[in-house]
């Protein structure tokens, strides 16, 4: 490196954590609140002389607080040694997206903040959200699983709030168990299947040997796996169930024991182009690849996967994503990360556009034809009225690659070619399509 | 016996010099510019530049054309006589795109991973200026005048106005989603702003900054977000404008007086930046995912050719 160029990247670093200070003060001025609540402001650094004259800036006059709501699930490891045990997926994409929103409301005179609220292991987080809203909060990011967000979005309290779900892949929450005040970020299982099954079925890589785990998970990604083979002309030509107990993911001596027995799970199977693998909980999808009795692909939860992020994503200036978070956080960003960041983008572009924070407000606009939001899919994306998914573009990724993107060409749809990943408008079985219906024949 | 060739060698040169220009266009994929004939439309020479090469200019004086490597953190500058790199000028993190002033001599180069704009002195080298605007900055245009410069930052879907000689931001100008390309018309009374994932193009009046005009483009048979409006450029009357819809793999040809589509021309894929031929005749279109470049004649608003060049071409400047 010349020396020049360093110094240069020592400078761009002092001023990245200059901004830090600036953004808590402007903050610490407005409204009284806790001050672990956001912002880093560790390691402050003082303003070098070289530090080029900030344009001042405007007077904040509208204050956004999002609480970001999640709880310290006990999570297992995973299943790779490749991957890192990361503890802080998720309110990290949180943090740097606050900062966006505030590049972009300070200079436009409106300020956000991101509240953390974290729930111990087993703490009942309806609770905690209940002092949340008797304190006048109406915007959270919902980083919780199914029964927790369900329990906490049906409180009378929360009526009139609006969360956004970037954790839950379940597809209950998406039909029968969908909420008025619930967004969905992330895709769900359905949409996650479709858009794999696009790509198989573009590939005439149609006879598929499923393998499903044990848990409640592995079945709901298994049957939305199941209705996608029937919705793009594949076939499931063999299913099994993994039934062995799975072990701890570090043994000294496991590869031989695994090298015996992921032949005898897949033997016996009529032909088949691709063994599809159902295994949410990560206890023995990575052990297929290689080890199948017939030499096939594996896809599904592990191998090639249907996921929002990917840490090879480069696309449509995801790698300025890609470097902004790991510049700041040390670490690659997972899905987790970049649902919980569009989250807060989600809520700042509404913010942003309409002056106005009301979560009634933010719910219309939401639903309106002038909401969009981008998140490095290459188009804006929106929300499906009838039961409140943000419909996407999915990256289709080996482990180390990204291979595509679906909707694939070819699979049409009058409205959005997004649409034919996961359920559309007369599939649905959310009740808020009723309203929304009769809302649109008003 | 070598006199003779030498000298219809030379003849050649003379003939080739009277119309003929020199084309560059970065190969965001290859790390490599593609130099063309602009008459043979045959590669001169593939020069190796920095990683990442999408940013290019050429400076008022023709003598160097300017190239932002982005994962170098650093400008190639290239001398169009030898059409070698001659030096490089350190930009800090991610350069994108930039412009130059039309005395030649201040650069502006947006830092798209640091939110910043670069302003440059051209001969030394020497940070001028670093002006905060917001997240992901990428378009960037000197007024005629070189008294304004125009930027944009995406993911913030602002357009700033900057005043060129005090470098302070004078307007932040709230537009559509990701904001690309901002280009001031050529009497410098607007600046056209391309609206990526919106698209649409805002037109801003830079004295009153506010947005005068807003429209987008309707192609028959095309889905709506797929048309992406990226990379104008100017007829040298001022009378037309040239928006390369990216995905929708055309150029809108828009009346500038009317703001209205006169018609769309089908190109090769993901067409980006363009540039006019110095005599206003021909325009030159980087074509990504077809890896060409595309040349349009401007009176009769039809592609002409389409030549191979580098992987995933991204910008165009043109030597006369």
């Amino acid at each position: 490196m010349r020396i020049s160029s360093f110094v240069r990247s020592l400078a761009t670093r002092v001023r990245g954590i200059g901004l830090a200070p600036l953004l808590l003060a402007v903050m610490l001025a407005g409204a009284g609140f806790a001050a672990a609540e956001t912002a880093p402001a560790a390691d402050v650094a003082p303003m070098s002389e070289a530090h080029p004259a900030e344009t001042p800036p405007a007077k904040p006059h509208l204050v956004t607080a999002i609480v970001y709501l999640g709880k310290d699930y006990n999570e297992p490891a995973p299943l790779s040694l490749v991957d890192k045990d990361v503890k802080d997926r998720g309110i990290q994409g949180a943090r740097i997206a606050i900062e966006e929103d505030n590049r972009t409301g300070r200079l436009i005179g409106q300020e956000y903040k991101l509240l953390e609220a974290i729930a111990p292991t087993g703490a009942d987080v309806a609770a905690k959200a209940k002092e949340l809203l008797a304190a006048g909060h109406g915007l959270f990011v919902a980083d919780l699983e199914a029964p927790d967000l369900l329990a906490v979005a049906n409180m009378p309290e929360a009526q009139n709030a609006v969360f956004l779900d970037m954790r839950t892949n379940d597809d209950s929450l998406r039909q029968e168990q969908c909420r008025a005040n619930v967004f969905h970020i992330g895709p769900n299982w359905a949409m996650r299947a479709d858009a794999l099954a696009q790509y198989l079925v573009w590939k005439k890589w149609r006879r598929w040997f499923l393998i499903v785990g044990k848990t409640p998970a592995d079945e709901g990604y298994a049957a939305a796996i199941r209705r996608a083979a029937s919705r793009f002309g594949a076939k499931i030509v063999g299913e099994t169930v993994y039934s062995f107990d799975a072990g701890s993911r570090r043994t000294d001596t496991g590869h031989q024991q695994i090298q015996a027995q992921m032949p005898m799970l897949t033997q016996g199977v009529a032909d088949h182009d691709i063994v599809i693998v159902a295994d949410e909980a990560d206890i023995f999808g990575d052990y297929l690849m290689f080890r199948t009795a017939e030499p096939r692909p594996v896809a599904g939860t592990h191998g090639l996967v249907a996921v929002a992020w990917h840490r090879s994503f480069e696309e449509y200036a995801g790698t300025q994503m890609q470097n902004r978070f790991e510049k700041k956080t040390g670490r690659v960003m997972t899905e987790r990360d970049y649902t919980a960041w569009l989250a807060v983008r989600v809520f700042g572009e509404a913010v942003v556009r309409t002056g106005n924070n009301n979560p009634a407000a933010v719910r219309n606009y939401l639903l309106s034809d002038a909401f969009e939001v981008a998140g490095f899919k290459g188009e804006g994306m929106t929300f499906r009225t009838w039961d409140q998914q943000l419909r996407q573009p999915i990256l289709i990724a080996g482990p180390r690659a990204l291979v595509s993107i679906s909707p694939q060409e070819g699979f049409l749809h009058p409205k959005y070619l997004t649409d034919t990943l996961g359920f559309d408008a007369p599939e649905s079985k959310c009740p808020l399509k009723s309203q929304t219906a009769a809302k649109e024949s008003e | 016996m070598k006199l003779l060739p030498i000298g219809i060698l030379l003849l050649s040169c003379v003939g080739n010099a009277a119309s003929a220009s020199t084309i560059f266009i970065t190969n965001e994929k290859d790390n490599t510019v593609s130099v063309l004939d602009s008459e043979t439309l045959q590669p001169i020479k593939t020069i190796p530049v920095g990683k990442r090469p999408r940013g290019i200019v050429i400076t008022p004086d023709f003598k160097e054309v300017l190239v932002c490597a982005g994962d170098d953190n650093n400008l190639d500058v290239i001398d169009t006589t030898t059409l070698e790199v001659v030096r490089h000028i350190d930009t800090g993190p991610d350069p994108e795109l930039l412009d130059i002033d039309h005395k030649g001599q201040h650069i502006f180069v947006a830092n798209e991973d640091d939110g910043y704009v670069t302003v440059l002195d051209r001969a030394t080298g020497k940070v001028l200026s670093e002006i905060e605007v917001g997240v992901e900055p990428e378009g960037m245009s000197v007024s005629p005048d070189d008294k304004l410069v125009a930027a944009t930052s995406e993911a913030t879907s602002m357009a700033h106005i900057i005043d060129a000689e005090t470098f302070e931001v004078k307007a932040n100008i709230l537009v559509d989603t990701r904001p690309r390309v901002a280009r001031f018309t050529p009497d410098g009374k607007q600046v056209w702003v391309s609206a990526e994932v919106g698209g649409t193009v805002a037109v801003i009046d830079p004295e009153a900054l506010k947005i005068i005009k807003k429209f987008g483009f309707k192609i028959p048979g095309v889905r709506p977000e797929l048309i992406q409006p990226m990379g104008i450029e100017f007829s040298n009357d001022g009378k037309l404008a040239f928006v390369a819809i990216g995905r929708a793999n055309r150029l809108a040809v828009v009346d500038t007086a009317t703001y209205e589509v006169k018609d769309y021309i089908l190109i090769g894929q993901r067409p980006w930046h363009m540039a006019l031929s110095p005599d206003g005749k021909k325009l030159y279109t980087a074509n990504g995912l077809t890896n060409d470049l595309t040349v349009v004649d401007v009176q009769s608003l039809k592609a002409e050719r389409s030549v191979p060049v580098g992987r995933l071409p991204w910008g165009v400047a043109i030597k006369p």
